[in-house]
């Protein structure tokens, strides 16, 4: 039978993990209608903007502002890579796994710096993990177990909105059948957060305190007294209480967000933090865990770790993996002006830096590979449009516990995913450092 | 059509064929070895040199979240090993948890070509097949932690053991997981409380069921699905003093049936508290040599730096009160724990002297080598890298004299090592490296030279110094092709990763959808990996049931 003209043709796609955070929602149902995006169930707000509005401000493939084909950019983009002495590649948190792995061999083949979105963001807590370790679980031992959730500087209310209710507050589990009611949630922050709304307490503390926060409870752990009357701006007695409810929960969970990593102290915050929740564990079980993750952030962390033993930061121009953050850190590459030039791939880098590192990049021959215009795409010198990670390019992401899951393609794009466009950028460098004859590298043989 | 090759003049040790340095050529046709080419083959001058299967690893830690946490949290480790790139090479760091393209070309460098992953929690299996992606070269395997999964203990608690066995074929079935693997069974659940066992016939919180009936059901489930590999077990009480008491009752509780006791140096140990601490290697080597349902790797310790990565959260967080190195501590929703600690094992402590003293009794007094398996538990025990300097030990008694003046001196009072006279011959170093692990594991095609077999093939030179002969080889092939020669790696390929196909023995129940969806938090549909997900699978059937 012949199809009539003006039938819809009707796609429902269950079980779609969402790009958008760290929470990573896999159970997201998404109605295609025409090849087009219909509805979105399950998500939260900002995982529904993040489909619904997938074809809104789509960039366009462009060279020195001027439309090129894709495979003019790709070509002017190799070319850029393949002459710079100290190149940057940045960016990496919205897109999938096999991208970002593509993104680390392509630094290793032009010897790079290779940095993520991380930081900026949550490279203070993977120093702290560094410095001391962690103990912490993955969110459904929360959801099962903890009977006590702190927030500490991070809004989950507004950031990773469906984190309370899939894991860490009403989420009912084996020994929380009642979600809520069986936990106690508090939150610590220097403002009132919609996160307030949801904790059974709010403390509020002194910007800038946390450090000396932290410490306090460990040396009240270790069953000092303390002179003060008050630490952080909050009475003595108070941290005493606190201390008691995670002394005496069955099972503990402090969260913590940039309000730590991103202000005075920094790693040293989460060393802090890190060292009371380790030592804790001499009473009753306690963890900790930070609210990582725009986008797929996690995942970067863990190739990168993987392939160059090292988690961000990390620099390729001595043949082999260095890592020095502060020296190979992106804002400090920019901010020096040692790159010269740049790779900017599923990120918003002008958008989002300083004024003074925004102004190295523009000044450099820079490319921009993102689905989306950005400040970042507006200036680049070579713009190359890509199918959206977990839109339009299947792939996989990290969740903030580092669980691995699958990314559904459920439209189609006429754009290549981001994966195919480093492929290929791979490839025409690899040619030209052979040659430029367009002959395709020997598999390891020549050695010496 | 690939590659043909002849192996000529070489002095060829192939145990599982009754080969025992008598002078052969070996052909290999299209990645297999036959018994002759059909056209032109290239020659392999093997003069002088000796021929041996490819070396295979029981039990090996290089890729997983948990592995991965370690590389992430040891930066310090990456500042060694560096491996610079080269065309078709990728570069790379590290000693105890090496990156994973360095992984494999290290491996390689020691003319290994198979290795099996040794703990994975289930929910992290999939990052753990994107890792072997990157690990180059080697065939891969991958055993999936069950011992403290709490489906297994709701079921036992309810004394359901087919719906034991139907969990377990649908999780190998789900992940491609190669095999089973226990760690510290019951003890890994308690820990998420904070506790553990501290004997086999304690009770799990909640699930009141105890590590000896988890123990004799997986083995059950094991044997009866037909899986190649027996269950792979991390015993009980690792690491603490006077731990062999459970070792030894853990063998005896699953006597008769197949097992194989993962590095059991750690689980050796005598005396009533650290100062007292010593060897019992000889009660469980008297165990192991009368009871031929056992096999075992030893977990060598290692002098120097090392990183203990394991499921068994307890022990971990007893480690981290010994030594006041940092700790990393991740438990996993539903299956396991994991715990991490840098150690560094000193030739003048005597617990660590002790150790090291109690991986060579095992290898020295248990008499069959098809039964007895060269590991370091890498990175526990110290990095695979030094398994050239275990097989001196092993071959050479000199060496172990001197290595004996420079140890703590109670390993000379405290342990039989001193009196053991025996020395490994070659052909004994090729069974403990290859051809008994590979038969363990039920790789029929793998650690042989036989008509049939993978060609995977180690040269080495002939060295009375057998650290260097076994540092250095020659040439190394793998699936017929040059992978390594003079030293250097020549020809960068993927390896293949292997799993089991369980037979079918039923679908789970439909209300297993829900009652996963009730302590997960992930989708029911997507916790399965298609093997379209896996480059280069190689599907290896089970067997008949036991």
């Amino acid at each position: 039978m012949a199809e009539s003209v003006g039938v819809k043709e009707v796609k429902v796609i269950e079980g779609v993990t969402c790009p958008f955070c760290g929470v990573t929602c896999d159970d997201l149902v998404v109605h295609v209608e025409n090849g087009k995006i219909k509805e979105v169930k399950n998500a939260c707000v900002l995982g529904k903007d993040t489909f619904m509005h997938h074809l809104e401000g789509w960039a366009t493939p462009r060279i020195q502002g001027k439309p090129a084909t894709i495979d003019q950019c790709i070509d002017a983009a190799a070319e850029i890579l393949a002459k710079a002495k100290y190149p940057l590649i940045y960016g990496l948190d919205s897109t999938e796994l096999q991208a970002q792995r593509k993104s680390i061999e392509l630094a290793d083949l032009i010897g790079a710096n290779i940095d993520h979105t991380s930081s900026v963001c949550h490279a203070p807590s993977l120093q702290a993990v560094q410095t001391v370790g962690i103990s912490s679980c993955t969110v459904g031992e929360v959801k099962n177990r903890a009977d006590l959730v702190i927030f500490w500087g991070c809004n989950p209310a507004e950031a990773h909105p469906r984190h309370p209710s899939r894991y860490s507050v009403t989420a009912k589990g084996l020994f929380t059948p009642k979600g809520k009611k069986d936990r106690m949630v508090i939150h610590v922050d220097v403002r009132p957060t919609p996160t307030a709304r949801m904790a059974d307490a709010f403390i509020q503390i002194k910007p800038n305190s946390d450090y000396e926060i932290f410490s306090a409870l460990r040396a009240l752990l270790k069953g000092h007294e303390l002179d003060q009357a008050e630490v952080g701006g909050v009475a003595i007695d108070e941290w005493k209480t606190l201390l008691e409810k995670m002394k005496s929960s069955k099972f503990g969970i402090l969260y913590w967000g940039m309000g730590l990593t991103m202000t005075r102290g920094k790693y040293l915050n989460i060393v802090a933090l890190l060292t009371l929740t380790q030592e804790l564990n001499r009473f009753t079980k306690f963890q900790a865990a930070p609210m990582r993750g725009h986008g797929n952030v996690v995942g970067m962390a863990q190739v990168l770790t993987w392939q160059t033993g090292f988690p961000f930061a990390v620099n390729m121009s001595r043949g082999y993996p260095r890592f020095n953050p502060g020296e190979y850190s992106v804002a400090d590459l920019l901010a020096h002006g040692e790159v010269d030039a740049a790779l900017i791939l599923a990120a918003d880098a002008i958008g989002n830096f300083p004024a003074k590192m925004a102004e190295h990049l523009r000044s450099i021959p820079m490319i921009a590979v993102d689905p989306k215009e950005s400040e970042t795409t507006k200036v680049a010198t070579v713009v190359i449009p890509t199918a959206q990670a977990g839109i339009a390019a299947g792939g996989m992401a990290y969740r903030m516990d580092h669980i691995p899951l699958v990314m559904k393609k459920v439209v189609d794009s006429p754009y290549p995913s981001d994966r195919e466009v480093l492929e290929r950028i791979i490839a025409k460098v690899v040619a030209m450092k052979n040659g430029g004859n367009g002959a395709p590298v020997r598999a390891g043989g020549a050695r010496g | 059509m690939g590659r043909s090759l002849k192996i000529v003049g070489g002095e060829v040790y192939d145990p599982a064929n009754g080969v025992n340095g008598a002078v052969r050529e070996i052909c290999v046709q299209d990645g297999k070895i036959v018994e002759s080419c059909t056209g032109a083959a290239e020659i392999i001058e093997a003069r002088n040199l000796v021929v041996m299967p490819g070396g295979v690893d029981i039990h090996t830690h290089i890729a997983s979240p948990a592995v991965n946490a370690a590389r992430g949290f040891r930066p310090e480790d990456h500042r060694h090993g560096l491996m610079s790139k080269r065309p078709g090479i990728r570069s790379g760091v590290g000693f105890t948890v090496p990156s994973t393209f360095a992984t494999g070309y290290l491996y390689t460098k020691m003319g290994y070509t198979t290795v099996m992953e040794a703990a994975n929690a289930p929910i992290g299996v999939r990052h753990t097949h994107e890792e072997l992606i990157d690990i180059p070269i080697l065939d891969k395997g991958i055993y999936v932690l069950m011992g403290n999964n709490e489906f297994i203990l709701k079921y036992l608690k309810a004394g359901e053991m087919e719906k034991v066995k139907r969990y377990v074929a649908w999780l190998i079935r789900s992940l491609k997981g190669y095999g089973i693997k226990l760690v510290n069974p019951g003890g890994v659940e308690q820990w998420k409380y904070g506790k553990d066992v501290e004997s086999l016939d304690d009770k799990v919180y909640y699930f009141d069921v105890t590590p000896r009936q988890i123990l004799k059901a997986l083995s059950w489930a094991n044997e009866s699905l037909g899986l190649p590999h027996p269950i792979h077990l991390h015993a009980n009480r690792l690491g603490i003093p006077n731990n062999y008491l459970t070792t030894l009752e853990t063998m005896h509780a699953l006597d008769g049936s197949r097992l194989h006791m993962a590095h059991i140096q750690f689980h050796s140990y005598g005396g009533e508290n650290w100062g007292g601490f010593c060897s019992k290697a000889v009660e469980i080597a008297e165990y192991i040599n009368a009871h031929p349902n056992v096999t075992t790797d030893i977990g060598q310790v290692v002098f120097g730096d090392a990183t203990t990565i394991t499921a068994d959260g307890p022990w971990q967080y007893r480690l981290y009160k010994l030594s006041k190195n940092k700790w990393y501590n991740q438990d996993i929703e539903v299956e396991t724990g994991c715990g991490i600690v840098p150690y560094v094992y000193r030739e003048k402590n005597y617990v660590n002297a002790i150790q090291w003293a109690i991986g060579l009794e095992l290898f020295l007094l248990i008499r069959d080598p098809w039964r007895v398996f060269l590991s370091t538990d890498h990175p526990n025990g110290g990095p695979f890298i030094f398994y050239p300097w275990i097989i001196k030990l092993l071959m050479d008694k000199t060496f172990r004299a001197e290595m004996l003046k420079r140890v703590h001196k109670r390993v000379l009072s405290d342990t039989t090592l001193p009196k053991l006279d025996r020395e490994y011959t070659l052909s004994e170093i090729a069974i403990i490296s290859r051809a008994g692990p590979a038969r363990a594991l039920g790789l029929q095609h793998k650690g042989h030279l036989g008509i049939g077999a993978d060609a995977d093939i180690a040269i080495y030179p002939k060295d009375d110094d057998r650290e260097q002969m076994f540092e250095h080889p020659v040439c190394v092939i793998k699936d017929g092709e040059t992978v390594l020669q003079e030293g250097e790696i020549v020809g960068s390929r993927d390896g293949k990763t292997l799993f089991v196909i369980p037979p079918e023995v039923g679908e789970m129940d439909p209300e297993f959808k829900t009652e996963f969806e009730n302590y997960y938090t992930i989708e029911y549909e997507n916790f399965p990996i298609d093997v379209e997900d896996i480059p280069n699978p190689e599907a290896i059937p089970a067997g008949a049931a036991r």
